[in-house]
Parts: C-alpha cells; structure tokens; sequence
C-alpha cells in the first residue's frame, strides 16, 4: 500500500472520469449520430457525472487510507493464527460487513423497492419503501457472509470448487421453481451487484492470505473463488427473502 | 438547493450504511488482536472520505446515471424514432438500435476496466503465454456485450429470466469439463469483477426503462435481469477463449505451470 497521499491531487478525480469515459462516449455517439435529440436536463446529467467522479474518486481513496490496509493485515493475521472458530467469525463479518456498505447494491436496493412501491408489491410509504430496500440489502450482506464461510472451509479443506458451484447451481433452480416471479430478477441480478468495490480487495485478501499459509495450496488455484461463491448465494438467499416477504 | 438537501441527506443515511464494517474492523482490531490502531488520525480521515464520497456517488447517480439510462431506454424504444405509426405492430427486430447500443455499453466498458487488465494479466501468466492479455480482455468485453444484447432481447420478447439463465449455467458445467483446469477458478471469478460499480447502475436503469417502455412488459417482472446476464456471460466466453487458446497452441498442455 502506498504511503504517499495526496488530497489535493486530481489524480483520483481523474481516474474516475476515465471510468465514465467510455459511459459518455457511447451515450453521445448515440445522441449525436443516431437519436438527433436534445437530451433533457443536459446540465443536471453533467454535474451528476461530475458527482460521480468525485464521489467514487473519495470513496476509493478513503477506503486505501483506512479499512483496506488494516482490513489486509487482518485478514493476513487471521489466516496465519490457528484458531478455526475465530476465522470462520471474521470471515462471516469480513463478508457481511464489505456488503451492506457496497455502493451498487445500495442503489439498486432502493431502486428494487421503488418498483415494488410502483407495482403495489409493498406499501407506497417512505417507510415501507426503505424496510424493504433495507431488508434487501441485509439479505444480500447475510448471503455473501455465509459464501465467505463455505469459500474459506472449502480453502481449508482443499474441496475442489466446481462442485460447490454446480451444487449451487442446481439449489438456485430447485428454489426458482418456488419464488414469486417478481423477485426473480432481482435476485439474479444481485449475484453480479455484491461484488465490486469494498468486498472485492478484502475478500481475495483474506483468500489468497490463506491460500499462501497453507501447505499444499495453490494461491492461484485455491485463492480465487470466493468471489464465485459470494455471487451465488446472493440469488438464493434473495429468492428466499421474496418467497417470506411477498 | 434542492441539490444540497438530497447531498445531506443522503451524507447522514450512509453513516449507517458504512458502520457495520467499522464496527467489524475495530471490534476485531482491539478485541481479538488487541493492537492498537496504526495511524489513527489517517484512519478517520479516511473514513470521513467515504462517508462523503458515498454521499457524491449515490447522489450523482440519482442526478446523471439512473436517468440517463431510463431516457436512453425511452428514446431508442418510441414508435416515432422507430418509425412505426402503430405501437402494436412491433417486432422485436425493430428495436435494434436498443441493441447496438446494449453492445457498445457492455463493450466499451468493460474493456476500459481496470481491475479486468489486473485479471488478464494474472490470466496471461499462469496460462505460460497462451492466453494473450488483449485476448482475453476482449473475450471478456466481448461477453458482456453479448450478454447485455441478449439480456435486452429478452426484456423486448418478455421470456421468463430464469430459462437464459439456467441455460446458461448447463454451458458453464459443460465448458468447465472440457476447459483448461488453471483458467476456471478465473473464469468463474471474472463474471463478477466485469460489472463495475459505475456500469451497475446505468445497466439497471436501461432495463427498467425499457420494461416499463415497451409495450406489454412490467418493470417489476422483466426490468431487473441485465446485471444477471452481464455477469454470466464472461464466464462463458472466457473458458471458450482459453479452450480456442489451448487447442491453437497445438495441445501444449498448460498444467505444466501449476507450481
């Protein structure tokens, strides 16, 4: 982790545009080439794109001054120290705790519970609307925290991972046949949301780190695939919360 | 100023958003590990950075990401840019500039994503070579378009979400059979590193725009589902990239680098 950190720097700033870049090169070519139409509230879209940049731009630089370096080395000293109960503990918080602040899912949590509102699936109050996107979002966090358990048992004991996933697999169709059509979508598209920019660092931290520390494991090999797990779960477990919620 | 109360406000709801993983990472620290925090005053700095930081982001998106998509969907999806004088003579072929732009979303990017070109490395190493770094970034890139036409498509024809994607998943398990043992753990990773936290929202918004749009679909049952079909599909071209890869090289086994 660099030391150097410089707040005044556009460097981040930067970085983030050129993520959005491609975002707006596509959307103007569009507008430009094939639309041919002005675009509405033109103004508000380039000061939301500018609030973007430096949002994403001060959350990463927050997260690689503070939680990721000792998020790190925790996840490093867990996977050195012996005992089993206290990393499967930290795993499951490492997991849970990563997720409910993952900005992705945060947005479409909110955004899932406007279109229930909308389709009379919950009441249309404030209050109905954001116990619902709430109990979305700690759905998912749940979910992902169990992945990382299953993920690290699986790296202890050296399960090899395409069965988990075909197992996993074969529940999430088992448990379609069984959900309201209406959750459906969002559960399929909550395994793709948890994973991005807080779970991501940490999680394949925590992965690799005990990948390294164990005799007979593979980093490359053994290390990776908790993220797999931590976008299937994700699906059953939402698929769950709609079948008790609607 | 309306701008400035929905920053606050949105400020004050992410503290409760980023407590958990405080609460976890200091709990941990001084509980189990018991060490004191190394460097403190840069850790709360950091922390405020977040707090704020989440606070542009999600309030950017509401102002520029989610509405863009919705209007994009709106405007490719009207029978007056399509030229259809009757809204209930629409085949699913007419909307095809709703799928050329799905691609060149999905496309560009993906292939402008940092943490891809971190993977495509890490893929290029362990392969010895075979697999080349733009290789499988396009193939990557290359999935998540595909994915989000096909994803579009579906919302256009209303086919239920669960059949793409549990057909999907039967390619993978047959793919896994067959592709190169080092590129799996990788491949199934790369479905979920492709979709950033930029992407996310402006796919969401685009399929909710255009469930609610095209005539017949609801936003409830056929807007959500892209992200599903962005994430699946990576996994599919990139264990087809390393088996193509693998088969080219002449069968130059690439188990040899497992150590």
């Amino acid at each position: 982790m660099r030391e150097v950190h410089l707040p005044k720097s556009l460097k981040p700033v930067l970085d983030s545009l050129r993520d959005l870049m491609p975002i707006v090169l596509v959307v103007a070519a569009f507008q430009l080439l094939v639309i041919r139409q002005p675009l509405p509230n033109l103004l508000d879209l380039l000061l939301g794109i500018l609030f973007v940049a430096i949002g994403l731009s001060l959350f990463i630089r927050g997260l690689e001054m503070g939680l990721f370096p000792i998020g790190q080395s925790m996840a490093q000293s867990f996977a050195r120290k012996g005992s089993i109960t206290w990393l499967l503990l930290f795993a499951f918080a490492l997991g849970f705790g990563t997720t409910v602040a993952e900005p992705a899912l945060i947005a479409i949590a909110d955004e899932a519970a406007r279109i229930a509102a909308a389709g009379n699936l919950i009441h249309q109050s404030t209050d109905a609307m954001q116990g619902y996107a709430l109990g979305l979002r700690y759905t998912v966090a749940l979910s992902v925290g169990v992945a990382i358990v299953l993920g690290v048992i699986r790296i202890l004991k050296g399960w090899p991972i395409h069965w988990l996933i075909i197992c996993g697999y074969i529940c999430i169709i088992i448990i379609t046949e069984f959900a309201p059509r209406e959750i459906i979508g969002i559960a399929y598209d909550s395994g793709g949301v948890t994973t991005s920019t807080i779970t991501v660092p940490l999680v394949t931290a925590l992965g690799v780190g005990l990948a390294s520390s164990i005799k007979g494991r593979n980093p490359m090999i053994d290390g990776f695939g908790l993220i797999a797990f931590a976008s299937l779960t994700p699906i059953m477990f939402v698929m769950i919360y709609g079948m008790v919620v609607h | 100023m309306n701008i400035l109360q929905g920053l606050l406000h949105t400020g004050l709801n992410t503290i409760l958003d980023v407590l958990p993983i405080v609460m976890i990472i200091f709990g941990f620290q001084f509980l189990y590990l018991k060490r004191p925090l190394p460097n403190p005053k840069k850790v709360l700095l950091g922390f405020a950075y977040v707090l704020v930081g989440l606070a542009f982001f999600l309030e950017g998106l509401e102002l520029a990401l989610f509405p863009l998509g919705k209007t994009m969907a709106a405007q490719l999806t009207d029978p007056g840019f399509l030229g259809i004088a009757n809204a209930d003579d629409i085949h699913w072929s007419d909307y095809y500039w709703v799928y050329a732009f799905a691609f060149a979303i999905g496309f560009a990017t993906t292939v402008a994503e940092p943490a891809l070109l971190a993977v495509a490395i890490k893929a290029n190493e362990v392969s010895g070579g075979t697999i080349s770094v733009w290789g499988l970034r396009t193939a990557v890139a290359l999935g998540v378009a595909l994915g989000l036409v096909l994803g579009t498509w579906r919302i256009v024809t209303g086919y239920p979400l669960h059949w793409f994607i549990i057909s999907g998943y039967a390619i993978v398990v047959i793919q896994t059979i067959f592709a190169p043992r080092m590129i799996i753990a990788l491949a199934y990773d790369s479905g979920g590193v492709t979709t950033s936290t930029v992407t996310v929202p402006l796919v969401a918004a685009l399929g909710l725009g255009l469930a609610s749009t095209i005539p017949g679909r609801s936003p409830l049952i056929d807007g959500f589902g892209l992200i599903a079909f962005a994430s699946l599909f990576p996994m599919l071209t990139v264990m087809a990239h390393a088996q193509i890869a693998h088969w080219r090289s002449g069968k130059k086994p690439s188990l040899s680098l497992e150590n």
